[in-house]
C-alpha cells in the first residue's frame, strides 16, 4: 500500500496520453511444443538507450508447457474508481495465464531488470475453486482482478460452460466465480466494462475442442464457434442481453469499447465470415432504453491467390481470408488497430465517428502467399498478430504468432517469434520503423505485449476526458 | 466533573470538525459528485450527488446516535455508558489498523445507488461511531441540572438528531466545496494528486477521540 495512488493510475484517457512515453515492454514467450519453459522477455523500446529494440531480461518459468497467451496488471487506473477505495494499490505485478496448463504466474516487475515470479496458482487450485479451465484476459476492475477462462471443468474443458472468475488484487487468493445469471453465455473468450455505466461485454471464441489441437474445419464451415457478445449488469454480474451476430460471423474474439467512459460505444473483431471469408468489425452501442445494440462497420475482404501457393486447409477456396485476429483502440477513442493476419495487414481506420470508419493507413508485412518484408530487409514470420498501442498514441507495437497449433496450420513453412513497431502519423498514417525490429529466442514465438506503465489495452478509465 | 460554557462549544467545534474532516476524505464520495457532473456534462448532476451522498451519511450517523440516545434514557448508567462508547470507538480503531483491507461488498454497490452507497461505506468506516463520545459530552454537560425524564428523553433525542445534522452538513459542505473547486477550476490533477491514505490516519483518529472521552468522563 503507497501513500498517494500510483502515478501510473490516470483519472481520464486524456491524462494518460499526457504521460511519459515507455521504456520498456513485456512480451510472452511462448514454446509452442511444449519442449521449453515459456517465459517473459523484457525489451528495450527506450530509442536513446543503448539496448534500444533488444531483450534485456527474461523469467523463465518452472514448468513446460503453459502456453502463454494474453495477460494483465494486478491494478490499473481503475483503481481510482471513486466507489473502489483501492486507489493506494501498486500497479507491480503481472498475472500471466497458461491457457493449456491453466497454471497462473504472478510476477513482479517493480524493478522490472530483476523481475521475478511472486507466486503460482496450481491448476488444481483454479479448477478446484472455480470449475473453469484455461484462463485467458484478465482486468482489473471493482472485486479485484477478473480473470476469463476458455473452458469449463473436465479434462477437456467442456464439463459446464466457461466463465469468468475473481483474484484478490492484493494476496492474489482466487475467490470464486463472477457470474450469477449467464444466460445464454456458453462459450468465453475477451471481456471488458464501462466502469461508472456499470456494464460488462464479453465474447465468444471456441470450446477448447475447438482450438487446442488446431482449428476444426468442419465446426467452422457448419458455424458452431462462437458468434454472439453478451451484455451484463457488471455489479449485479448478470447476464442483461446477448447479441448475435449472426453464424455466420465465426469468432467474435476482442471487445474494445471507447477508453472515455462518457462514451456509450465499442468495437469486436469477427475472425471470419464463412459466406465469403471476409474479416468484419462489428460497433455495439447502449441505446437510450438503456438496451444494447450492434452493426458491422468494417469489412476486409480475401485476396484470390492460387491454390498451390496457400497451406492444404485453404486451399479448397482459393483465396487468403484476412483472419482479423486481434484489435485495439488508441486512447483519444480515434484510431483502431485491426490485425489481419492471415493477409499481412495491419490497418489503422479513423474511427472518430464509429459508425463511419475511414482507413487512414495500412502496413503489409509478412502474410499467407506474401511475405512482406520489413524495411530492414528481414522476413516476417507469419503476419501481424497481438497489437498493443502507446499510451501517447504515437507508436504501434505487435508481434506474430496467434496460437501454436493454429500458426502450424496457416503458415506450416514458418517458425519464430518477432516484434516491430509502427510509427503513427500527426493525422494518421502507419510507418514501420525500420531501427525497431526483436526476435526472440530460437524456439520461442511471441504474443500480448504490456507496456511499462499502461498501455491502450489494459487500462480502465472513471472520468471522462474533458 | 465540571460542565460549562466553553466545553460544550468546543464539543460543538468537535462534530463541526469531524464533519470538514469526513467531508474532505476522497473516501467519503465527493469524487463520485465530480465523477457525475462530467459524465452527465452538467453541473446539477453534482448537486444530485452531493445531495444522495449527505442523504446516505446523515441516515449513518442517525443510525448510530439514535441508539445511544436511547440508552441516555437510563440515567444511572451515563458513565458506564460513556466509558463502553469511549471503548469502542478505540476498538474500532485498533481493528482498523490491524485489519488495512477495503470491505468488498462495498464493490458491489452499483453507482447509481449514491445515498446507499455513502451510508455503508460511513458504517463500514465507523464515521458515526467517531461521533458518539463527541455526542454523549454535550448531552452530560447540557444534563447539568437534574431535568425530568420526560424531557431528558427529548432532549437527548433532539440533541441526536442536531449533531447529525451539523456533523453532515459540515462535511457535504466541505465535500462540496472540493467536488465543485475540482469540478470548475482545479481539474481531476488535483484528485490525483491530493489524494492520500487516511487508512493510518482515521484509525488513529477513532482511537484519539476514544482515549480523550475516557479522560473527560473519569
Amino acid at each position: 500500500m503507497n501513500l498517494r495512488p500510483d502515478p501510473t493510475f490516470y483519472p481520464t484517457p486524456k491524462m494518460a496520453m499526457a504521460a511519459p512515453a515507455e521504456k520498456l515492454a513485456f512480451t510472452l514467450m511462448l514454446s509452442p511444443d511444449g519442449s521449453q519453459p515459456d517465459g517473459l522477455a523484457i525489451v528495450d523500446v527506450d530509442p536513446s538507450s543503448k539496448t534500444y529494440s533488444q531483450i534485456v531480461h527474461q523469467v523463465i518459468m518452472p514448468n513446460k508447457g503453459d502456453e502463454f497467451h494474453h495477460f494483465g496488471w494486478n491494478a490499473c487506473s481503475s483503481s481510482l474508481s471513486p466507489l473502489a477505495g483501492h486507489a493506494f494499490l501498486e500497479r507491480r505485478y503481472l498475472i500471466i495465464p497458461g491457457i493449456r496448463s491453466s497454471r497462473i504466474y504472478v510476477i513482479d516487475v517493480k524493478e522490472p531488470l530483476k523481475a521475478k515470479i511472486h507466486k503460482i496458482i496450481e491448476p488444481e487450485e483454479v479448477f478446484a475453486k472455480t470449475g473453469y479451465s484455461r484462463p485467458h484476459t484478465i482486468h482489473c476492475g471493482p472485486e479485484g482482478i477478473y480473470v476469463s477462462t476458455l473452458g469449463g471443468g473436465g479434462k477437456d474443458g467442456t464439463d459446464g460452460p466457461p466463465g469468468i472468475f475473481i483474484m484478490d488484487c492484493e494476496t492474489f487468493e482466487i475467490l470464486g466465480r463472477y457470474e450469477m445469471d449467464r444466460g445464454r453465455q456458453d462459450k468465453h473468450y475477451d471481456f471488458w466494462w464501462n466502469l461508472p455505466r456499470d456494464y460488462m461485454v464479453s465474447s465468444e471464441w471456441g470450446l477448447p475442442p475447438q482450438f487446442e489441437n488446431g482449428i476444426v474445419a468442419e465446426d467452422l464451415l457448419s458455424n458452431k464457434y462462437g458468434h454472439s457478445i453478451h451484455f451484463w449488469n457488471l455489479r449485479q454480474r448478470k447476464n442483461v442481453q446477448t447479441i448475435d451476430l449472426g453464424e455466420n460471423h465465426q469468432m467474435a474474439l476482442e471487445i474494445r469499447p471507447a477508453h472515455d467512459p462518457a462514451k456509450d460505444y465499442g468495437f469486436c473483431g469477427v475472425v471470419v465470415d464463412t459466406t465469403n471469408l471476409q474479416g468484419s468489425i462489428f460497433v455495439w452501442w447502449q441505446t437510450d432504453d438503456g438496451t444494447f445494440d450492434a452493426k458491422k462497420v468494417i469489412t476486409i475482404d480475401p485476396r484470390p491467390e492460387k491454390a498451390e501457393n496457400l497451406p492444404p486447409l485453404l486451399q479448397g477456396f482459393e483465396a487468403v481470408p484476412p483472419l482479423v485476429t486481434d484489435i485495439d483502440l488508441s486512447l483519444d477513442d480515434r484510431f483502431l488497430y485491426v490485425a489481419c493476419w492471415g493477409l499481412g495487414e495491419m490497418h489503422q481506420y479513423d474511427v472518430s465517428d464509429p459508425f463511419n470508419p475511414t482507413l487512414a493507413g495500412k502496413v503489409e508485412l509478412g502474410g499467407i502467399a506474401r511475405g512482406a518484408k520489413h524495411p530492414n530487409g528481414k522476413d516476417f514470420v507469419y503476419g501481424p498478430q497481438m497489437v498493443e498501442i502507446s499510451r501517447d498514441g504515437k507508436r504501434v507495437y505487435w508481434t506474430n504468432s496467434l496460437y501454436s497449433t493454429w500458426d502450424d496450420q496457416f503458415y506450416p513453412d514458418d517458425e519464430g517469434g518477432q516484434m516491430v513497431m509502427a510509427n503513427v502519423g500527426e493525422n494518421g498514417g502507419l510507418e514501420l520503423d525500420k531501427d525497431f525490429f526483436v526476435e526472440f529466442p530460437e524456439g520461442y514465438r511471441s504474443h500480448q505485449i504490456r507496456l511499462e506503465g499502461g498501455d491502450c489495452s489494459t487500462d480502465s478509465f472513471c472520468y471522462p476526458s474533458v | 466533573m465540571t460542565a460549562d460554557i466553553s466545553t460544550t462549544a468546543a464539543l460543538w467545534w468537535a462534530v463541526l470538525a469531524s464533519g470538514l474532516y469526513h467531508g474532505i476524505n476522497p473516501g467519503m464520495g465527493w469524487p463520485l459528485a465530480v465523477s457525475s457532473a462530467l459524465m452527465e456534462r452538467r453541473q446539477s448532476s453534482l448537486f444530485k450527488a452531493l445531495a444522495a451522498l449527505a442523504l446516505g451519511h446523515l441516515l449513518a450517523m442517525a443510525a448510530i446516535l439514535l441508539p445511544f440516545s436511547a440508552l441516555l434514557w437510563l440515567a444511572e448508567w451515563q458513565t458506564a455508558l460513556q466509558t463502553g462508547a469511549a471503548l469502542l470507538v478505540i476498538a474500532l480503531g485498533i481493528y482498523l489498523l490491524i485489519n488495512r483491507r477495503h470491505p468488498r461488498f462495498l464493490a458491489r454497490v452499483p453507482p447509481s445507488r449514491l445515498a446507499l452507497w455513502s451510508f455503508l461505506v460511513a458504517m463500514a468506516h465507523g464515521a458515526g461511531l467517531m461521533l458518539v463520545p463527541i455526542y454523549l459530552g454535550i448531552c452530560e454537560t447540557a444534563d447539568a441540572g437534574h431535568t425530568a425524564a420526560g424531557s431528558l428523553m427529548r432532549g437527548t433525542l433532539s440533541t441526536a438528531l442536531l449533531v447529525a445534522l451539523a456533523h453532515t452538513a459540515a462535511m457535504i459542505l466541505s465535500g462540496g466545496a472540493l467536488a465543485l473547486g475540482t469540478y470548475h477550476w482545479l481539474g481531476l490533477k488535483f484528485l490525483q494528486r491530493t489524494w492520500f491514505n487516511l487508512d493510518i490516519l482515521w484509525a488513529l483518529s477513532l482511537i484519539f477521540v476514544g482515549l480523550l472521552a475516557l479522560l473527560l468522563t473519569h
